[in-house]
């Protein structure tokens, strides 16, 4: 097992300088220069100049790019101007927020999702079946800033069991029971579509398993029939549910930036859009490649969770 | 009597994956280096079990596997690059399973007119004559054309696939396990159709399956491989009658016959040789009563043992 | 074509999705004929009208004072182009590298699927958003980044799928045929992916205009004045609290477009996916549904187990496929019965039927009893059935890599099987496996009960269903094909072993096969199966050596035997019929050359003196 981590952390090398290879060359592409962005109306051509020197973007593409990613592997991820502070810690502190709700809604949309799926299969065409059906439906039809909207609408400015937005409470917040208040509709609005996709997939993929001839063999063992789904079917049906939780990861990483711009969540992605408008792309090149390497990471997590899961994965 | 296919030092090793650390492991070896030759008119039967490499042998011979060593040679020409367009026309196969092997997405005429148009390169009013002379030689009704894939049964699917392979006008079909998806009342349908286009086409089969009376039935000789090779060729009357190799007599032992009282003649548990790590010397000597030590440590040769019979055994049964 | 319409509108969710989007999409269409204000003129004076409130501006207006149901219809039109837009170039793109990729293989699909891979390390978000900071917000450049970030997915999906057809008999085929690679990629490999492709497209539509109207959302998107659904909403939000409608409608104009594109779509791929056509996707119930019309009648008991005229049929659709068109049979303590037939014969569902085995849905017991020990087990009801299971009868199934469980270890799926009858502890249960695996003489059992199937070979593995069979010590072994699968050489150890067991535990046993040899060399009596029904019974001797139906006597002569030299081989002309289409009288008649008349007319019985019978007119031979 020890040796399967590390050979799975090993082949995510290429892949993660891959990532800052694809991040890098799409920043690249960016018309104009950066200078004119950050100086504003200040921009006259020596300081152009000399911004272009601090910043190294006289010299030639390949080199620029070792540079940063020298800078990067030292933990100097460059400065955000617009911040006017170091970008590494900008997007530590917000990735904090951010997983905080992300988690939250992933842990959620796999404990609901995958026992919505079993119920919904174990129980098919039966009543519960039609209605998480109905309500998968429109889970994963509803846009989550619009859903978020209108959980605002209802709990926060109609119903007042709520806070409106933010993390914490301005004055005399700051504990637990005060975030996890502010946690609820974020992270509810955010966990809903994944949710909904998750609670499909384990449905069909129970139905699939609950086919198979070894499902036969264990009812004709007489293994009593909630051993028979809860255990022969769902352990195999979670071989190909754990797979598209790593997907789903990503789509609730995703989706937190739309949430926490309608939450006013204090979180890396609501910071990565700020930085896009104000063209602060040290920023945002930091922003992606860490979030991006956190994401590769946790998809490790789920291959070695997949590898234990199943003794025919080589390890 | 020509030849018609010859084979030399043909073998297969399939190439395993590159560890992270540490060199690449051998590779398993499918099919050692085997030589045989078959002659104008003949059907050979290629028999053994699962994992004997015969199925590798066939994509071999046909084109679709490249071989990783040796040449084969059909009607005197040697055809050494993987291409099934070139082996088309002098080769063909007809697969295991009559449905897959058949695109769900195409009308039989479509299927069939492929090779015509492909590999001779005829015309519509040619091609409509050539179909209904196969058809009619496979018994098969020409409003079948129409018709997809999965409307037929096993038996007349795979009529479609023996009147594909004819399409090609070859002068070798190999027919890999064509009845072992069929039943037995079918099968016989298929095998006696398959002697007659022998006849009509002059067609050399070779004709693999793990059913040794079928194979009795159909062929002239028979080769049987045991785990990649050649253990004992000899003609198709004689071989199960008296084997030579402990092995082709462990095969006919093993098949339920009516009429003869069950017992196991291999009381053993005994595994196959495990392909990763294979033993050294001749790979049944695990399972092998007479084994002795040289059995263990060298692998034996195919030696001539009676008129036509080898076997490639240091302790060959006596005739 | 018209059949899938068909199909797909018989789905009643498809359908309403089906017409929400097609008056969505004529509403579109008919926009610029329509008398609305123009959605970018402001009039501040009029902000935030409410809906219905005002003349002329039926959904109200926006904080500008814009005309909320033009901006809605407008923004709906662009919503719309752009979700389609950006679903076919993904589609197209995805669908081309993942058919490349899949087709080729090795290293081409190493190459691309690594760059794939190496897209999908992103969340798709950051992606999209360094695309437009890279290209700059607008809604050309959104559409670009989400039609970019969904390609990697369509690859992955597509390639899968080409490699299963790539490894296809057919593709083989068509290189023999001539074909190039270009040749066999477009006319063998893309008609089979193409309704993947729509199935792919027509599910992620909907998320596609998702993720452009949360663009817009963001900012990124249409910029003003222009505006689609998302930077309506995007728009609006800042108003949320004071003026919500604003917010509302376009929002709920999203839902509804995507929500009818979702029904749509899993009605497509539904209409689409032969699987789930023959509704194969059904889960089968934990015992089958037994739907007996009237009681069945008293029977005085033969055997140990006694099946009484048994139906099982399988509902498919409107067809009703006889599979088991009323059979008795009854096996003794110590007895090997022997049920023989060709495919389709009904002889597996016979013995599926007996624990109520048969997946159901299709498959219903329709008439008949099956009575152990004299008691009906198929009026007993799920409870007491599944206490019987493994208990008292047992099974063995053909093909053990996937009848046993592929993630438990041997010793948890025998343990299993013991505790789900006995309270027994953990360390007892394994003390009783590793008997077991003694029993079935599997060498090493210490080590094999730490194995997973797949460490096994096809004979060890049978062993181990053998074992399984045993856990309960029952009194019935009901072994169907058990060694089809497997090599003749171990074919010879597994029968040897099951007789050997048999005489040990004084088993009886029931032997599904369809060979002859097998029947002889195993069972005291047999049993001739063909559509559906019994059509002879007796002792295997009498039966093998004088057979009285001519369908037993000709598919004997059927089978090739070693010894036999180079001949022509015995046929039987003709197919077995379809069970969900039986001729009336004898099914065999029509390929039978002794048929006449008479045969073809009302119910033959089975007729002899015990032990023997046959259901023919005119048998070979008086029994």
């Amino acid at each position: 097992m020890g040796s399967y981590i590390l050979k799975r952390l090993v082949s995510a090398i290429p892949v993660l300088l891959g990532i800052t290879v694809i991040v890098f060359l799409i920043m690249a592409m960016i018309p104009g220069d950066p200078a004119t962005a950050i100086l504003g109306s200040y921009a006259t051509p020596e300081n152009v100049e000399k911004i272009n020197r601090d910043l190294g973007l006289d010299k030639p593409l390949v080199q620029r790019y070792f540079i940063w990613l020298g800078n990067m592997l030292t933990g100097d991820f460059g400065r955000s101007f617009s911040l006017n502070r170091p970008v590494l810690d900008e997007v530590l502190e917000r990735f904090n927020a951010t997983l905080i709700l992300a988690g939250t809604s992933f842990v959620l949309c796999a404990v609901l999702g995958v026992l919505a799926g079993v119920v919904s299969a174990a129980r098919q065409y039966g009543l519960a079946d039609k209605l998480i059906t109905f309500v998968v439906l429109i889970g994963i039809s509803v846009p989550a800033f619009f859903l978020g909207m209108m959980m605002i609408l209802l709990f926060a400015v109609n119903l007042r069991w709520l806070p409106v937005s933010g993390m914490y409470a301005i004055y005399g917040g700051g504990d637990l029971a005060d975030l996890l208040r502010h946690l609820v509709m974020p992270a509810l609005a955010l966990a809903a579509v994944a949710t909904g996709v998750v609670a499909r997939l384990s449905r069909s993929a129970m139905l699939e398993v609950l086919r198979q001839d070894y499902i036969r063999t264990a009812r004709a063992k007489g293994v009593p029939e909630r051993r028979v789904i809860m255990g022969h079917a769902l352990r195999v049906a979670m071989v190909s549910i754990i797979p598209v939780l790593g997907i789903q990861a990503g789509f609730v990483l995703s989706g937190a930036v739309y949430i926490e711009i309608v939450f006013q969540w204090p979180g890396v992605g609501r910071m990565l859009v700020d930085a896009i408008l104000t063209r602060d792309i040290l920023l945002v090149q930091g922003g992606v490649v860490f979030v991006a390497a956190c994401y590769v990471l946790f998809n490790i997590a789920v291959d070695v969770a997949q590898s234990l899961l199943d003794p025919r994965i080589k390890t | 009597m020509t030849v018609a296919l010859k084979v030399e030092d043909l073998s297969k090793t399939f190439a395993l994956k590159k560890p992270l650390f540490g060199a690449a492991p051998p590779g398993v070896r499918a099919v050692r280096p085997m030589s045989v030759e078959v002659q104008r008119g003949e059907t050979l039967g290629i028999v053994g079990e699962s994992g004997c490499g015969k199925s590798t042998l066939a994509r071999m011979l046909v084109g679709l596997l490249e071989p990783s060593t040796g040449r084969i040679e059909i009607a005197g020409k040697a055809l050494d690059n993987a291409d099934p367009a070139a082996f088309g026309r002098l080769i063909q196969y007809v697969f295991q399973d009559p449905i897959s092997s058949l695109n769900p997405r195409k009308t039989i005429r479509q299927i069939m007119e492929a090779p015509l148009r492909l590999l001779y390169g005829m015309n519509r009013e040619a091609r409509d004559k050539r179909i209904a002379e196969i058809f009619d030689s496979v018994n098969l009704r020409h409003e079948f054309l129409h018709r997809y894939p999965h409307e037929f049964s096993g038996g007349q699917a795979q009529r479609i696939g023996i009147a594909r392979a004819l399409a090609a006008a070859p002068e070798i079909i190999v027919l890999d396990e064509p009845v072992s998806a069929l039943d037995v009342s079918v099968q016989a349908q298929v095998l006696n159709l398959l002697g007659r286009l022998r006849e009509e086409f002059d067609l050399t089969y070779l004709f693999i399956s793990h059913d040794l009376a079928v194979v009795e039935a159909v062929s002239d000789r028979v080769v049987v491989l045991y785990f990649g090779s050649v253990v004992e060729v000899g003609n198709a009357k004689t071989i199960f009658n008296s084997p030579r190799h402990p092995y082709t007599r462990l095969l006919a032992e093993s098949a339920p016959v009516v009429g003869r009282p069950l017992t196991a003649p291999e009381q053993k548990g005994t595994e196959l040789p495990d392909p990763l790590n294979p033993p050294p010397g001749c790979a049944f000597a695990g399972r092998c009563p007479k084994a002795t030590d040289i059995c263990r440590r060298e692998d034996p040769a195919l030696r001539r043992m009676g008129e036509d019979q080898f076997a490639a055994c240091h302790h060959p049964i006596e005739a | 074509m018209s059949a899938f319409l068909k199909l797909l509108f018989r789905n009643r969710l498809a359908a309403m999705g089906a017409v929400v989007l097609g008056a969505i999409l004529l509403l579109v269409l008919v926009t610029p004929l329509l008398p609305l204000p123009d959605p970018n003129v402001t009039d501040t004076s009029q902000r935030f009208l409410r809906p219905f409130e005002a003349a002329g501006h039926l959904l109200g207006t926006d904080h500008l004072g814009r005309d909320l149901l033009a901006r809605l219809l407008y923004g709906t039109r662009l919503s719309l182009a752009v979700g389609f837009a950006a679903a076919v170039i993904a589609a197209f793109f995805g669908s081309a590298i993942g058919i490349v990729a899949g087709y080729f293989g090795r290293r081409t699909d190493n190459i691309i699927m690594r760059g794939v891979d190496m897209l999908m390390a992103f969340p798709y978000i950051l992606l999209a958003l360094a695309i437009v900071a890279a290209l700059g917000p607008g809604l050309l450049n959104a559409l670009i980044a989400v039609a970019a970030v969904n390609i990697p997915f369509f690859a992955r999906n597509i390639r899968g799928i080409t490699v299963g057809l790539a490894a296809r008999e057919f593709v083989d085929a068509a290189k023999l045929s001539g074909k190039g690679h270009l040749r066999i990629i477009l006319t063998e490999v893309l008609p089979n992916v193409l309704p993947v492709i729509v199935i792919a497209m027509s599910t992620t539509v909907g998320w596609m205009i998702l993720e452009t109207a949360g663009l817009s959302f963001l900012g990124l998107g249409s910029q003003p004045p222009v505006a689609d659904l998302g930077s309506m909403l995007g728009e609006a939000r800042a108003a949320l609290i004071t003026a919500p409608h604003t917010s509302v409608v376009p929002g709920l104009m999203i839902f509804l477009i995507v929500m009818s594109i979702n029904l749509l779509g899993d009605g497509v791929r539904d209409a689409l996916d032969p699987r789930l056509k023959s509704g194969a996707l059904s889960r089968p119930r934990s015992m089958t549904r037994v739907d007996r019309k009237g009681p069945v009648r008293e029977a005085a008991q033969k055997g140990l187990l006694d099946l009484q005229a048994l139906e099982t049929q399988f509902h498919v659709g409107a067809r009703v496929y006889r599979a088991v068109g009323g059979v008795d049979l009854h096996v003794k303590k110590g007895e090997c019965l022997g049920i023989i037939g060709e495919s389709g014969s009904g002889k597996s569902v016979t013995a599926l039927s007996v624990m109520g085995l048969v997946a159901s849905p299709p498959g219903v017991i329709t008439a008949g009893a099956v009575r152990y020990d004299g008691h009906d087990l198929l009026s007993s009801g799920y409870r007491e059935m599944r206490q019987r299971r493994g208990e008292n009868v047992a099974y063995i199934f053909q093909d053990p890599l996937a009848t046993l469980h592929p993630l438990y270890k041997v010793e948890d799926q025998l343990a299993e099987a013991i505790q789900s009858h006995h309270r027994v502890s953990d360390g007892e249960a394994r003390e009783r496996s590793l008997e077991l695996l003694r029993a079935v003489r599997i060498p090493n059992p210490e080590s094999r009960l730490k194995n997973y199937p797949h460490e096994m070979s096809g004979g060890m593995r049978q062993r181990v269903g053998i074992a399984m069979a045993l856990a309960n010590d029952p009194d019935v072994i009901i072994a169907d094909e058990p060694t089809t699968a497997l090599d003749v050489t171990v074919q010879a150890q597994i029968l040897a072993l099951l007789d050997d067991l048999r005489r040990e535990r004084g088993l009886a046993i029931v032997f599904i096969t369809h060979d002859f040899g097998v029947v002889a060399q195993l069972c005291d009596r047999v049993a001739v199966m063909y559509a559906g029904r019994i059509v002879e019974e007796g002792p295997t001797k009498a039966v093998l050596d004088a057979p009285a139906h001519p369908y037993t006597k000709r598919l004997i002569a059927c089978v090739p035997e070693l010894g036999g030299g180079q001949r022509e081989l015995a046929a039987i002309p003709g197919l077995p019929p379809s069970v969900d289409d039986l001729p009336p009288g004898c099914a065999f008649a029509p390929r039978c050359h002794k048929a006449r008349d008479a045969c073809a007319q009302g119910e033959i019985p089975l007729d002899g003196t015990p032990p023997r019978a046959v259901r023919c007119l005119y048998p070979e031979e008086a029994v």
